[in-house]
């Protein structure tokens, strides 16, 4: 028997029964369809993180407090370990190859603006913040040295902000009016919109003051000693300089202004985060891809049922084929095609649906933040090869039990 | 061209060994219209079985042409039998949704012939299948019509012999008639061995030569027109 004359059996055999045939592959359908969405979406959210890290600048390194257990100070979930003079302290040190440092306080608040009001991350920084996060600004100027001094309450809107507070006019000079819960709030004048940043990062809906007009006007980003506790500090280095040897620099420096035994902070270079980020998304890829690749499996035992089904329903056929001519690989060469052809069939559906789906949810907004997706060309050629593959390793059983059908006990069957 | 020497069969059952034949002996020329005869369970379907290499004997030698195939395998049987033996059964036993021009050309299949559409229907034609029948499934077709699809099916590799278990046991008795002068015709023009298995004496009386078993083992070879003949000085 020729392929193209078992193809033709096979295709027969399939659409005389068409709904168990859809029902047999839908197991593999499933599974092709989720290795190929799942690992889509795990690539998208990993490059996705990795240009957002990338997004924040280049050469940066970020110092950050450790987890503070002082529940009277650390209100609000900030740490008290990190202080704008430890910012100070690393600017004054003149460490080689570090080129900028910006502390930054931050925290989440209403922004209002007449009657639109929008929510955006506000945060309090110092003029080299521009240059250590390579940002650029659109109209006005960022925060100043002066504005620094004075405590002043500038404000500079990130380009959405400025979009969403003042939908049709000029936002510089404005008030906008920073409500921090309760009666509580003060009013802002617009200095800036900085250009948009664009990508999948919410960089665009941030707001920026002076440090100090944190320090003094909001009590709650002071620590015990009436210092800034800040979230984080930026430090810019140039292209040249020995990251790990700046980064041993700065720890050295803050353990002892600390004087602790143990860094009760972290510093991190852009590229520690990049590599903890693609660590995390490799293992998720791990467990995305071992449970699609179970959904396969156990697809392909549905193939191998159906197909023991088929050989059973068939001993009589298989008799007379085998009265009429037809050798043991004639009758392996029939039922493989057939779960090789079942298989393949749910295999091309499952990269149709999968390559479908995971267009469809690129761009797509999921929980306020728009959906990267990225379609692996070998995530479809790994899981349609293991359709293919589940498909013949679940045909040939069935197909070695029809060659031990004796034809004379087929034929009698009655 | 077909011998049996001794052939013996022998079933293991749970309940024992079932001896379908006890040494079957049986010379088959070419060109024979041979009828098999004898009581049910007597072992003519289990001999015919293995005359077809659907099945091998447990004892004795079964010489085709004169070489021994009793020990042939399975594929070995399979492909012999492919090309010189063709099938026809009491229960028509077609492939299901096969239309009955695809159930003859089955064979060719397995073959690898060429030309397979145009040997089908000259073999349909050869039945007295006509063609508006051709593409239709055996659902759609009757008992005779069906049993002469079968017989197509079995003459369309050109075999040298046909076996036929019990070929009329469905069918009314015109169209016995009808399929008993098809292998008539079979025996004559194209020299082909036909050797059917049956239980009714008007069938057998067609054939030119009458085997009977009893117990699985051959116990008379007679020549059907001289038992006619037998026949008409009994009765005269
Ligand atoms: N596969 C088998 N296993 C065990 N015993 C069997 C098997 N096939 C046939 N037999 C036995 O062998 C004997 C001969 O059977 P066979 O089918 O050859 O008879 P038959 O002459 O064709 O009968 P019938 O006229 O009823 O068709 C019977 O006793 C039957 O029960
Ligand atoms: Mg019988």
């Amino acid at each position: 028997m020729s392929i193209a004359d078992a193809l033709r059996v096979a295709t027969r055999a399939i659409l005389a029964n068409r709904l168990r045939s859809i029902l047999t592959t839908l197991g593999l359908v499933i599974g092709v369809t989720s290795v190929i969405v799942l690992i889509a979406v795990g690539q998208g959210a990993q490059v996705g993180v990795a240009s957002k890290i990338r997004g924040l600048g280049t050469d940066l390194i970020f110092v950050q407090p450790g987890q503070s257990n002082d529940r009277t100070t650390g209100a609000r979930g900030q740490s008290v370990s990190l202080t704008r003079s430890d910012s100070d302290a690393i600017v004054a040190a003149a460490i080689p190859g570090v080129a900028g440092v910006a502390p930054q306080i931050s925290f989440n608040a209403q922004l209002i603006a007449g009657s639109n009001n929008s929510r955006g991350s506000v945060i309090g920084t110092t003029p080299d913040y521009i240059t250590v996060r390579s940002a650029l600004v659109a109209q006005g100027e960022f925060v100043t040295d002066t504005d620094v001094d004075r405590r002043a309450l500038n404000m500079v809107l990130g380009s959405a902000l400025a979009e969403s507070l003042f939908p049709n006019g000029e936002a510089i000079g404005q008030q906008v009016r920073l409500a921090i819960g309760g009666p509580l709030g003060f009013n802002f004048r617009v200095v800036g919109v900085m250009a948009a940043r664009g990508g999948a990062t919410d960089q665009d809906s941030q707001a920026f003051v002076p440090v100090t007009t944190m320090q003094s006007r909001l009590p709650f980003t002071r620590n015990s000693t009436g210092e800034i506790a800040v979230n984080q500090i930026s430090i810019q280095m140039t292209s040249k300089a020995d990251q790990k040897a700046v980064k041993a620099e700065i720890t050295n420096l803050l353990v002892a202004r600390h004087a602790v035994a143990a860094p009760d902070f972290t510093v991190q270079s852009q590229n520690d985060l990049l590599g903890a980020a693609s660590e995390v998304s490799a293992t998720l890829s791990i467990l995305l891809g071992s449970v699609a690749g179970i959904s396969l499996l156990v697809g392909g035992i549905g193939v191998m049922n159906i197909m023991l089904v088929s050989v059973t329903e068939r001993t009589r056929e298989i008799g007379i084929r085998r009265a009429v001519g037809a050798q043991s690989r004639d009758i392996v060469l029939q039922f493989v095609t057939e779960a090789l052809t079942l298989s393949i069939g749910g295999g091309l559906l499952g990269m149709a649906l999968g390559v479908g789906i995971a267009l469809g949810l690129n761009g797509r907004q999921v929980a306020g933040q728009a959906m990267t997706t990225l379609i692996q060309p070998w995530s479809i050629i790994v899981a349609f090869a293991v359709a293919a593959g589940v498909g013949l390793a679940s045909g040939s059983y069935p197909a070695f039990r029809a060659t031990a059908i004796d034809p004379i006990v087929a034929l009698r069957n009655e | 061209m077909i011998e049996l020497q001794e052939v013996a069969k022998t079933y293991v059952t749970g309940a024992g060994p079932v001896h379908a034949l006890r040494g079957a002996d049986l010379k088959i020329t070419r060109g024979e219209f041979v009828a098999i005869m004898g009581q049910s369970g007597s072992g003519k379907t289990t001999m015919m079985n293995i005359l077809g290499l659907l099945d091998r004997p447990t004892g004795g030698r079964y010489l085709l042409e004169g070489s021994d195939v009793s020990d042939l395998d399975a594929d070995e049987r399979a492909r012999l039998r492919g090309r010189e033996f063709g099938f026809v059964f009491q229960a028509y036993n077609l492939v299901p949704r096969l239309s009955a021009i695809e159930q003859v050309e089955l064979p060719l299949v397995y073959q690898g012939a060429k030309d397979r559409r145009e040997r089908a229907a000259a073999a349909l034609e050869r039945v007295g299948l006509s063609v508006e029948f051709h593409r239709r499934g055996p659902t759609q077709l009757s008992g005779g019509q069906q049993q002469r699809v079968a017989i197509a099916r079995s003459i369309v590799v050109e075999p040298r012999v046909i076996l036929a278990d019990e070929p009329t046991g469905a069918l009314d008795t015109a169209t016995s008639a009808e399929v008993m002068a098809l292998f008539r015709d079979l025996v004559q023009r194209h020299g082909i061995t036909v050797i059917i298995v049956t239980h009714e004496a008007e069938i057998a009386a067609l054939t030119d030569r009458i085997v009977r078993m009893v117990d699985g083992r051959i116990v008379g070879d007679v020549e059907t027109r001289l038992l006619a003949r037998g026949q008409q000085e009994a009765s005269a």
